[in-house]
């Protein structure tokens, strides 16, 4: 049960309403004006040294573990280098109905003299866009596909368990031996490496110091403090913040303090996507946990207790405010940070242990957006622990969710990584598949395959912004069989895939130069070993990913085109069309026709599922193994966030039935209502997909409550998951609730404030989504038992 | 063994196939729905599994006045009226073509002539879920003895799988056709309606001497047996319909589960859209209290007694 402690930190996480802080912009601001010739990494950790000496300490009463990335709970810190917010930016994010930020006159004003004024010309988002071409911006503009760096920076990373062998010092020992080995007569890129190696010195040096300064807060509050216990407690915390991470953790609790300095220096230094993540939790704390329940100096309740202070951390950091196309994106406080429990041990055998269990408790316990969980389910976990996290999915607010632990080693050794590597990797952000510790795996934008058939269909013509943006791939008059039509298509796709490819290239550079990393490099092998930066290629891994959207809503339109137009002859092409750009206005008859009489995906029926994987290769070919600056690849996965809702308002009519502006089916789920023959037929169709041959997939399932009924409810789901598990699949997630009670939470909001619902990788409150995506969701199929 | 060859082009008449299905035996099953049943029960809530003819289920709530049926009637059964759209039924052939220009499923032919071999393509293709959860096919209806030959060919086809097969039955066939299946049936879902036969006689129209009759003699063989009864207020639950059931319940030696089934108006739409009548429209569910006495009743005389499926 939840301590009294856990239940205030958390009930305060939860009422604790988001600002914007200035504390971080005043302290970056200032260093850059100041900073004179610096190499890049140099100025970056002068930056970084600056905030941890700087900021202030809060320790929040009662709390176990501490640290704030602002000055308070959710007072969220903000990033003008990346992307300075125009005033009209803080008026948004200050009004705006969800997902807002409270923005005070102070705020204000020292972005109207401060802020705005020096770094106009001068942040990444500016420079971005001025380096783009004509038609990278009007793609960009178009929504043909989304730029991921634009507000935010790369990160897409997670830890593996080098922070609980490893304190800071001795990471920085490693860095002296790297810099004292530097041959600066042999090695051209010797003083490059320097500089990088100096400035992850400094950066390590700096995390010292934050935790010092928590050290002295405690101590000092320790001081006054009147209750002997809590007196006590702030003692102990001092001494582990002396101890972490300046040396290796030796007991849970050190091990959890040391984890969080790490995460808030990571996502001080930058503002990455999807924050920052300690990866596989239960196995990293397991010996911990074995050795002093052995000992007898800790209790399952009192480690409890500790995983549940730490939980509420992470719900304590919103992610920083976004604005415009990213926002809509992403439209959510929440950062990803998702935690990883069972799976397999480096040496291949089962990875479930009691922590697992614990960290289920947990989830459950707590029931917070932040952070996100999931678990990696292998066929050699037990059966208990998938239907311990399955009752835990049955409450309905969508985690954890659920990973097939074979499937995503698979798609890292495909990728060349060791078997070892593989195995300690996981998923992260909402399904990436990455090698945790040693992998830059960066998700650079979704890309709106409907909108391409779209252009198909107007010969490379954009309807809602009248520009011809792609080729001419032919006028669909004149083609003679469907195979003319994917030719057109593939066309297009190819032309927008290296347009993004483009400027996703000069971007990563930009990055490079410009904003490298050195403390998130201090932690991800190779960067010391090579004095590489994790921006510039230092990882040992370094993948680039373009995230497709939409397959089931142009595998269901090509299937109305195929089966409609070219094979029935119901239409000629040009009626066809005109019925699209009409809207179906009129014509509803034929509307209905398409949605109901044609081959639809997510049926487990071959003649749609065959044009799902056709799409699929024809963007794994354009995508797969092109190069990018690091010395990597990219690859592609298939997730939409909540981008499947923005792609959907700037596509038109399709021509499976969807009208225009609404929006398109999500991952690699079907379009909302169009699978028919149950959940069997759905996982029957997805694992049509080579799974393997992504970087994740996301598949989302809603069940009715009454379906997972006690132990025979669960048994069912546990054997869809498997089920779907053996054919290849990579990861599933449910909301369980009915369509009844989402109707019932938009008429009644006040009664629904709880309300968490699966959203797309994530789980959100339902009334945080916007009204399109809330409607989406209750679009969605809903199974029940036959 | 016959060769599975001479089965797989053995034709049936199907009204349904149902996947992930859950509550017809253990495990996800696919339950095969054959159409045509020789009892007539008042509280049926598939009405469209009992004639052995395809027949045409008609909505006129989703119906978009389109016309594309009138057009293509063959027979001219469908007529455009100020109160929307009518079918004549006694014009109707149950051909099935204005379901085919319907675009919204306004009209549905019920009733689909399938081989053995599309009907094991379709249960097949979840195999991987029967694997993972002991489940397998459900042979249910209607009744599926009515179509013996079909019967013993699917069972035969699904047991050369290697699946668990169930035959949902209502009892109703000559002995000779259990004889025949029941080598090849790892359970029965064995339905008992009334005990009393000439209660039984008013409610389904037939008499069940044959059907206790088979029961005795399956259950004598020690054939895996769940009796399952569906308790219809008014009709079977009474206190000497109970004990009618533990008669026969204390005749039996091998079967040890019973589910009670409580009836549910669901399937009042469909009599709607076959044009029939539902008799017992205003029949309410029973409450919960009176199942679970029911059920605690009969635990006494019988290892287990579910409720529901």
């Amino acid at each position: 049960m939840m301590t009294e402690r856990v239940r205030l930190l958390r009930e305060k996480s939860l009422q604790a309403v988001p600002t914007l802080s200035t504390e971080r912009a005043e302290i970056v601001t200032r260093i850059y004006r100041q900073a004179g010739l610096l190499s890049a990494p140099m100025l970056r950790a002068r930056v970084f040294a600056a905030i941890m000496q700087e900021k202030e300490i809060c320790i929040n009463d009662g709390e176990l573990i501490v640290g704030e990335r602002g000055p308070a709970p959710k007072a969220t810190s903000t990033f003008p280098e990346l992307c300075c917010h125009s005033l009209q930016d803080l008026e948004i994010l200050d009004s705006r109905e969800k997902v807002f930020f409270r923005v005070d006159e102070g705020t204000r004003r020292l972005y109207r003299e401060e802020f705005i004024p020096f770094w106009r010309g001068r942040s990444m988002r500016e420079m971005i866009l001025a380096s783009m071409s004509e038609e990278w911006k009007q793609a960009y503009e178009a929504g043909i596909f989304t730029e991921f760096m634009e507000q935010r920076g790369p990160g897409h990373t997670v830890l593996d368990d080098k922070i609980y062998n490893k304190g800071m010092n001795d990471f920085i020992a490693d860095i002296e031996t790297r810099l004292a080995e530097l041959d600066f007569v042999n090695d051209a890129t010797a003083y490059d490496r320097a500089e990088e190696l100096k400035a992850m010195r400094l950066c390590a040096q700096s995390i010292i110091v934050l935790a010092r300064r928590y050290a002295d807060k405690a101590a000092a509050l320790a001081k006054s403090e009147k209750n002997p216990a809590r007196k006590a407690e702030l003692k102990t915390i001092a001494v582990i913040c002396r101890r972490v991470p300046a040396e290796k953790p030796r007991t849970l609790h050190e091990a959890l303090q040391y984890y969080w300095f790490i995460h808030l220096g990571v996502i001080t230094e930058i503002n990455p996507w999807d924050a920052f993540n300690p990866g596989r939790l239960d196995q990293h704390l397991y010996p911990f946990y074995k050795k002093e329940l052995d000992e007898g100096s800790l209790t399952r309740e009192a480690a409890r207790e500790l995983l549940q202070c730490f939980w509420v951390k992470f719900n304590n950091q919103p992610a920083p405010p976004k604005v415009g196309v990213t926002a809509a994106e992403s439209s959510t406080y929440t950062d990803f940070a998702n935690i990883n429990s069972g799976g397999l041990k480096p040496d291949g055998s089962d990875g479930v242990n009691e922590l697992s269990y614990l960290i289920l408790e947990v989830i459950d316990e707590m029931r917070l957006v932040q952070p996100s969980s999931n678990i990696q389910l292998s066929r050699k976990n037990p059966d208990a622990f998938l239907k311990h996290a399955l009752r835990v999915v049955r409450k309905g607010w969508g985690q954890p969710s659920i990973f097939n632990a074979e499937t995503v080693v698979e798609e890292l050794l495909r990728q060349g990584k060791s078997v070892e590597d593989a195995r300690q990797g996981g998923t992260s952000g909402c399904v990436e598949t990455g090698a945790f510790g040693k992998e830059a795996y960066i998700l650079t934008g979704y890309f709106n395959i409907p909108k391409l058939l779209e252009l198909t269909l107007h010969d490379g013509f954009d309807p809602r912004t009248g520009r011809q943006l792609g080729p001419h791939s032919g006028d669909p008059a004149k083609w003679h069989s469907f195979a003319d039509l994917m030719a057109a298509f593939r066309q297009q796709m190819a032309h927008f895939v290296a347009i993004k490819l483009a400027g996703n290239n000069i971007i990563e550079r930009l990055y490079a130069l410009h904003m490298p990393v050195p403390f998130l490099s201090i932690l991800i092998d190779d960067c010391i070993a090579r004095g590489m930066d994790y921006n510039a290629g230092g990882a040992r891994y370094n993948t680039s990913y373009i995230q497709g959207v939409g397959i089931g809503t142009v595998t269901d339109s090509l299937a109305a085109l195929k089966q409609y137009v070219f094979e029935q002859k119901r239409l000629g092409m040009a009626e066809f069309l005109a019925l699209l750009q009409g809207d179906f206005a009129g014509e509803e008859v034929k509307r209905m026709w398409l949605v109901n009489k044609c081959p639809k995906y997510g049926n487990d029926d071959d003649f749609a599922d065959e044009l799902m994987s056709e799409v699929f290769e024809i963007y794994y070919s354009l995508v797969n193994g092109r190069p990018n600056t690091k010395g990597g690849v990219y690859r592609i996965n298939m997730l939409p966030t909540t981008c499947h809702v923005y792609f959907g308002s700037v596509t038109g009519a399709m021509p499976d039935g969807r009208k225009s502006g609404t929006p398109l089916s999500e991952g690699i789920s079907p379009v909302q209502g169009a699978d028919r023959k149950g959940p069997t037929a759905v996982l029957k169709s997805a694992a049509k997909m080579d799974h393997v041959r992504t970087g994740g997939t996301l598949l989302n399932q809603k069940f009715t409550p009454s379906l997972l009924k006690g132990e025979e409810g669960i048994d069912h789901l546990s054997h869809l998951v498997r089920g779907y598990f053996t054919l290849g699949g990579h990861h599933i997630q449910f909301n369980v609730v009915d369509a009844a009670t989402l109707r019932h939470a938009q008429a009644h909001p006040e009664e629904h404030r709880d309300l968490i619902v699966r959203v797309a990788g994530y789980s959100d409150y339902f009334l945080d989504l916007s009204k399109a995506l809330q409607d989406e969701i209750i679009a969605r199929t809903e199974h029940q038992g036959f | 063994m016959e060769r599975m060859a001479d089965f797989q082009n053995i034709t049936g008449l199907i009204f349904n196939i149902m996947r992930f299905s859950v509550h017809d035996g253990p495990g996800i099953r696919t339950t095969v729905f054959v159409k045509g049943c020789p009892l007539q029960c008042a509280w049926c809530h598939n009405p469209e599994s009992i004639s052995p003819q395809p027949e045409m289920m008609l909505r006129t709530d989703i119906c978009l006045m389109c016309g594309a049926c009138i057009a293509a009637c063959p027979v001219g059964a469908i007529e455009n009226t100020a109160a929307g759209l009518v079918t004549h039924r006694e014009k109707c052939i149950a051909c099935g073509i204005c379901a085919q220009v319907c675009p919204v499923e306004a009209r549905v032919r019920v009733g689909r002539e399938m081989t053995v071999s599309e009907v094991m393509l379709e249960i097949l293709a979840d195999r991987v879920f029967y694997d993972q959860s002991g489940g397998g096919v459900t042979f249910s209806g209607g009744e599926p003895t009515r179509q013996p030959d079909f019967l013993h060919a699917l069972l035969t086809a699904a047991r050369h799988e290697g699946l668990h097969t169930i035959v949902d039955t209502c009892g109703y066939a000559p002995w000779s056709v259990f004889e025949r299946i029941a080598p090849l049936t790892s359970r029965f879902l064995f339905d008992i309606k009334i005990v009393d036969p000439e209660k039984h006689r008013r409610w389904t129209g037939v008499s069940n001497r044959r059907i206790l009759d088979n029961l005795t003699r399956l259950d004598a063989r020690g054939c895996a047996i769940s009796l399952r009864l569906p308790i219809i207020p008014g009709v079977n639950d009474s206190p000497e319909d109970i004990k009618g059931l533990v008669e026969l319940l204390q005749r039996l030696h091998h079967t040890k589960r019973l589910h009670l089934l409580p009836f549910h108006g669901g399937g009042a739409e469909k009599y709607h859209r076959l044009g029939r009548a539902f008799h017992l429209e205003q029949a309410v569910p029973p409450d919960h209290a009176a199942i679970e006495r029911i059920a605690q009743d009969l635990r006494n005389h019988i290892e287990e007694v579910h409720i529901g499926g």
